[in-house]
């Protein structure tokens, strides 16, 4: 079943197959012996356990021997092939322009036999990624060379129209001001959780015994008995004051915390991409190329957008090590952001762009299906004569149903030249765009309450990240799928990432 | 700005779910091996209402005739169903999926983005020589869409086709 490939299909070293039973033996030899160990008196059952242990070992011999048997590689003229199963066939092909680098990979063991197991790194990375185990050093090597040969030859396609780069110019820094003004933002009562779980840790160093519950009724009965007496003003007050001191603590958690890690921002455009620095006691340095960049979110919080503060993070490439999602410019306001975005290749909507809504079919839907979370449980409280308390889950439901309302009413997308563009939130809106030409797929689901009123959800595929518009027309998922795809046509993915 | 350029361009017509754009069916053969799929997951409902009805509680086969009936359905007409359901459009440039009865999933996928490319034999697709094409991109969100049912020289043909264009694009 193979195709244009050039070389024989290869094995993996047989010596492999010795390194990975060495490598199970060594899990497996404790409770080996553990056994033998127990059962050493028993006399014919000892025999038979030491068969049956034998026998067990002998099938997973001819299993690892069968399966290593039907395991086969070709270094074909254009990708590399991957044939296994022995009941079960599976195929893989993995075509040099999309594999990004070869790992070489030696364990102890395999590097005592010579062997090392190589792994070719595609663009989504991780688990999907194709690996043989074992090759011999020398035979690792050359297929690392083979694969790097072959990468190079290909012509460097330009990347998706970035700017060239001027050294090293500075996008956006933020001052010890700015930082505080963050962090004042950032109210936070983590710390009350931390102080709670630190003095059940060193209670023994304090001078009295805080679990004591007769120490503190003690001490309550001398002075807390005065306040008790002082009346109901004085207690408002302690109220107050008590609250007051618990929102001091979280602003100062929060001023602290957000200081630490984002004193001495600055976010520069080098060569290779954006470079981003921060962190006050441990200072990180992370470069994310521009080609990269797969999608930008400008978003913010209730209470910083009265004073129009928000943030700008981008989505990248899912290996970028850790998160997805870089913050880039984390507390602005809108006009700095902006050319932070447009330096990545992106453009705000334009002020008469038409907003698509999602179908008031699905606005129906989805606020019947909210409130009848209330409703159902209320005629349950019916039927059993609750007649007040059925107002309670009928309360929610209409929240619900209102909040499923203003969720339609704010959620929004267009397209313009290039992007796709969506907003949502009413309170605390948040705007994402995506360049098409940098989607995966475009997948259109339909539910039966869809089908039935027309609409569906449209799932465009991004790398490292979601980007969907639910309750679309089916109309109008046409229109966007033919635009995204149009796009997509004109850039294939390896030459989108060798910026 | 969004009626404009892009949107215009004639595209290849690509209709949604319900129009009639005709998708290519799967291999009949596919009806088969989902029945022999769905026989295997009705043995052991089956065999449970043959325990409760030995056990003999409730009038002779008021549990073993619906389990039974419903079974014959899941083995008879489910899967026929779900072919009908199925298929496919192998475009220039792009691979599009149809699937699912209750809950329709209609995927698309440029050649353009696939990073790599999966071709499965279970024992039973084995039986009668098909395969399951499975193409991965880099996305999160739905980034391997599988084709089964295919005859395994149309699946093995299939692939060549969309390496072929990879191999086209990056040149």
């Amino acid at each position: 079943m193979t195709g244009a490939a050039l070389s024989e299909p290869k094995r993996t070293a047989p010596i492999g197959l010795l390194v990975k039973a060495l490598g199970g033996l060594r899990q497996s030899v404790a409770g080996i012996a553990a056994g033998i160990f127990v059962l050493r008196d028993q006399g014919p059952i000892f025999w038979v356990a030491l068969a049956v242990i034998v026998v067990v070992m002998l099938i997973q011999i001819v299993a690892a021997w069968l399966q290593w048997h039907r395991l086969t590689y070709h270094v074909g003229a254009e990708d590399i092939r991957l044939e296994s199963g022995v009941l079960a066939r599976a195929a893989r092909s993995v075509p040099y322009e999309r594999i990004q680098d070869v790992s070489l990979e030696q364990g102890p063991l395999a590097r005592l036999f010579g062997l090392v197991e190589v792994r070719f790194e595609t663009g989504a990375g991780g688990a999907d990624d194709l690996s043989l185990t074992y090759l011999t050093v020398p035979e690792g090597e050359a297929l690392r060379e083979l694969v790097r040969a072959r990468r190079d030859d290909l012509p460097e396609a330009g990347g998706a129209g970035e700017p060239a780069a001027p050294p090293a110019t500075t996008l956006f820094a933020m001052g010890p001001r700015r930082v505080l003004t963050f962090g004042l933002f950032e109210f936070s009562l983590a710390v009350i959780a931390v102080l709670f779980g630190v003095t059940q840790q060193f209670d023994f160093l304090l001078p009295f015994d805080i679990w004591d519950f007769d120490l503190w009724q003690e001490n309550l009965a001398g002075p807390g008995a005065q306040l008790a007496g002082l009346g109901l003003a004085a207690q408002v007050l302690g109220g107050l004051l008590a609250a007051a001191s618990l929102i001091a603590l979280g602003l100062a958690t929060g001023v602290v915390r957000t200081s630490l890690r984002e004193w001495g921002f600055l976010l520069e455009r080098t060569e290779r991409g954006f470079r981003r620095r921060r962190g006050m006691f441990t200072r990180t340095d992370v470069v994310m190329p521009v080609h990269r960049v797969q999608a930008m979110t400008l978003g913010t919080r209730l209470l910083r957008r009265l004073f129009g503060w928000h943030g700008l993070s981008f989505v990248s490439l899912a290996q970028d090590a850790g998160s997805a999602n870089h913050v880039v410019a984390p507390f602005g306001k809108v006009e700095e952001l902006w050319p932070v975005a447009r330096a990545a290749g992106f453009t705000p909507p334009a002020d008469h762009a038409s907003w698509h809504r999602a179908c008031p079919a699905y606005r129906f839907d989805s606020m019947l299906l909210a409130a009848m979370i209330g409703v159902v449980p209320a005629a349950g409280l019916v039927g059993f004569g609750y007649y007040a308390f059925a107002l309670i889950p009928l309360a929610i439901g209409t929240v619900l149903a209102l909040g499923n309302w203003i969720a339609w009413q704010n959620a929004l997308h267009t397209l313009d030249a290039r992007q796709i563009l969506s907003r949502r939130g009413w309170l605390a809106p948040r705007l994402d765009i995506a360049p098409r030409v940098k989607l995966q797929s475009v997948d259109f689901r339909q539910g039966p309450l869809g089908r039935w009123h027309g609409y569906g959800t449209l799932h465009l595929g991004l790398a490292g990240g979601t980007f969907e518009i639910p309750g679309i027309p089916e109309a109008r998922a046409r229109e966007v799928r033919t635009a995204v795809l149009a796009s997509i046509a004109e850039a294939d993915f390896s030459a989108l990432n060798r910026g | 700005m969004d009626e404009p350029v892009a949107i215009a361009e004639p595209v290849a017509a690509l209709p949604l779910v319900d129009d009639d754009e005709e998708l290519t069916p799967l291999h009949p053969d596919h009806v088969k091996v989902l029945r022999i799929q769905a026989c295997l997951a009705t043995v052991p409902f089956l065999g449970g209402a043959l325990v409760l009805e030995g056990a003999g509680v409730l009038p002779l086969g008021a549990i073993f005739v619906p389990v039974a009936a419903l079974a014959g359905w899941f083995v008879l007409r489910a899967p026929l169903r779900r072919y009908s359901a199925r298929g496919y459009v192998m475009g220039d440039d792009r691979l599009r999926v149809v699937r699912g009865l209750l809950f329709r999933s209609d995927s698309v996928v440029p050649f353009g983005r696939v990073q790599h490319i999966d071709l499965d034999q279970g024992p039973l697709e084995r039986m009668y020589d098909l395969a399951t094409l499975t193409v991965h991109t880099a996305g999160t969100h739905n980034a391997s869409v599988r084709l089964p049912g295919l005859l395994n020289a149309d699946a093995v043909a299939m692939r060549e086709t969309i390496r072929a264009h990879i191999r086209r694009e990056t040149l």
